[in-house]
């Protein structure tokens, strides 16, 4: 939405009076996106948990989600101050969760980012250029789509070393084929329409061409496949997390946290119970909002 | 037809040579040095030598990968960096179960979600409809793993239904192809739903009503029949997924699958595991792509291939 409102601003200063505002359209997206019941409540429950967890250092010590009590261990939910109890080590599963989140959503955030930022490098690149160039872009998209992509993604993390870092670029680069190819589709429908040739004619610089009349074109397609990616990808990190690959103990993460109460859910089903509803939730709301949001951008794609 | 399945097979070959290149390259690129982490603390420096020419990584990384391609092609896919063991044997012998719970889970993935995508599109905002939508986010937002943990404490080990762990029987399949199934049912559901709508308001299904055919001939006749193609597209893709999903699902219930095996070579950084791992998936993945694309002119007599 940013990245409009700045190119409407941009806009304006260079004298274009007779273009409808683009604060326009953002209030009537907004207006749509507000009839969406589900979307509201995805977007008010995801900014929640957003800042609940990402506030959290500011309520909550870290050394309550690592530090071990073994006298407390097993606390039932809503005993003495554990609001969702303790696990084996008597760590508060509340705290464990909260800062698990930051790791989860937090690399979530990161990686869509990364591929966003790589997706429209690439398709951009090889929607604008077309012929060969789109031809080799395209290929290596293939080849790294030919594998599924929690398998490739656990070959570059063993390449790469492990790593919570290394975890997120390899999830970019898996990611980054998908939406470099959404880019490129959506790029090549506009690269031969009018506006772009009298840009051209004007002698502006293909740079300058997508950044300025191409990009804005696709951001709304482009930032509905992010929000749909964002989803996916918070449930691979949370499988990796469960297989034990990328975050180390004892930092907590919503999948980790689950691999480590494995051997107790039977007795303590709410061990594996909260942290699998905690990211169910995020995903739902990530799911609802990425519906809500090409409603509102596209209403001629809804059925 | 036959020109056709031969060249796409002969397509693969560059894939297969991409993705592995791409991997091998990284780990070569990237600091850290097997021969260390493989050998003991105490070994001398000729030693460590002779472990690396014994891995072959003394050689430039073109020619080890090389090396390593030829050797494939032999049937040799190298010996484990830890175990010793020869790869190819290990992936042979755990190919059958990631494939079994591949195969079975596409193809009951496929029986439950074309009629139910078929039923919600043609009863749209009614309460089936409703009721199988939401059932369908809910089950896409699930992690895989989390719920093949429930399905195991509540249906095996509480209520003793199925068995927990392990393979045997086919009872040991059930709850991991449930499990391996969900998010594939949610997507396929919706697309189905989404192309039968599609189709459901075109011209030909309104005239084939008008003509008096009865509801199920419309249905099965003329919609479904047209909203195949993209429907088959999906589950070429979903097998994919599948694989990808067998992943966790392998390691929650047990599984002695190709995928267990990758998890444990992940984590020790065995490389020639790793590669043969992917090598063979994508082999199979890459078949399947190809048969989806081969049943089109079954489906669709308009489709024919040069």
């Amino acid at each position: 939405m940013n990245t409009q409102n700045v190119a409407a601003a941009s806009s304006t200063k260079a004298g274009q009076p007779f273009r409808p505002s683009k604060k326009g359209r953002f209030k009537l997206i907004w207006k749509r996106y507000r009839r969406n019941k589900l979307a509201m409540l995805g977007m008010v429950v995801l900014l929640a948990l957003l800042a609940a967890v990402f506030s959290a250092p500011l309520y909550l010590d870290y050394q309550e989600a690592i530090t071990q009590h073994i006298v407390d261990a097993f606390a039932k939910p809503g005993s003495d101050g554990h609001i969702f109890g303790t696990d084996q080590l008597g760590r508060d599963l509340l705290a464990r969760i909260i800062y698990g989140g930051r790791i989860t959503l937090g690399a979530g955030l990161a990686t869509v980012a990364l591929s966003f930022v790589g997706g429209v490098a690439l398709g951009g690149i090889a929607g604008y250029f077309g012929g060969k160039v789109d031809n080799i872009v395209m290929r290596l998209c293939d080849m790294l789509m030919a594998i599924p992509g929690t398998m490739l993604a656990m070959a570059l993390v063993a390449a790469l070393g492990a790593g919570l870092d290394k975890l997120l670029i390899s999830l970019a680069i898996v990611q980054i084929p998908s939406s470099a190819r959404t880019v490129r589709a959506a790029i090549m429908n506009l690269r031969n329409s009018e506006f772009i040739e009298a840009a051209r004619c004007y002698g502006t610089g293909s740079g300058r061409i997508i950044a300025k009349h191409l990009l804005p074109n696709i951001l709304g397609p482009l930032i509905v496949t992010t929000f749909m990616h964002l989803g996916s990808i918070i449930l691979c990190i949370a499988a990796m997390g469960f297989l034990g690959i990328g975050v180390q103990a004892p930092t907590p993460e919503w999948g980790s946290i689950i691999s480590e109460n494995q051997s107790n859910i039977r007795y303590y089903p709410y061990l594996g119970l909260i942290p699998g509803l905690f990211i169910m939730i995020s995903v739902l709301s990530l799911n609802f909002i990425g519906d809500g949001l090409r409603d509102a951008l596209d209403p001629k794609m809804k059925n | 037809m036959l020109k056709y399945t031969l060249k796409r097979v002969l397509l693969l070959i560059p894939t297969i040579i991409g993705i592995t290149l791409f991997i091998y390259l990284i780990m070569s690129l990237v600091p850290g040095d097997p021969v260390e982490m493989l050998s003991p603390l105490e070994a001398t420096f000729e030693e460590k030598e002779a472990l690396r020419a014994e891995l072959g990584l003394d050689k430039p990384i073109l020619v080890q990968y090389a090396n390593y391609m030829w050797n494939v092609l032999h049937g040799d896919f190298g010996v484990s960096w830890f175990t010793k063991q020869p790869v190819i044997n290990e992936i042979s012998n755990r190919m059958p179960y990631t494939l079994t719970l591949g195969v079975l889970s596409t193809l009951i993935a496929s029986l439950i979600s074309i009629p139910l995508g078929t039923l919600t599109a043609v009863k749209h905002n009614s309460l089936p409809d409703y009721a199988i939508t939401f059932l369908c986010l809910l089950l896409a937002a699930m992690p895989g793993f989390w719920l093949g943990l429930l399905l195991q404490i509540y249906l095996s080990l509480q209520a003793g239904w199925f068995p927990a762990y392990g393979v045997g029987t086919m009872q040991h399949y059930v709850l991991p192809v449930i499990a391996v199934c969900a998010a594939s049912v949610a997507t396929n559901i919706r697309s189905t739903r989404t192309w039968v709508l599609d189709v459901i308001r075109s011209d030909y299904v309104r005239t084939a009503r008008a003509k008096g055919a009865s509801e199920i001939i419309v249905i099965m006749k003329h919609a479904l029949r047209n909203a195949l193609l993209p429907i088959v597209t999906g589950f070429g893709s979903s097998f994919a997924m599948v694989l990808g999903s067998s992943v966790v699902i392998e390691t929650v219930f047990a599984i002695p699958g190709t995928s267990t095996y990758l998890t444990s070579a992940v984590k020790t950084r065995d490389m020639p595991i790793i590669m043969g791992c992917i090598l063979v998936i994508s082999i199979f993945v890459g078949i399947v792509n190809l048969l989806v694309d081969l049943t089109y002119s079954v489906i669709d007599p308009r489709v024919k291939y040069e």
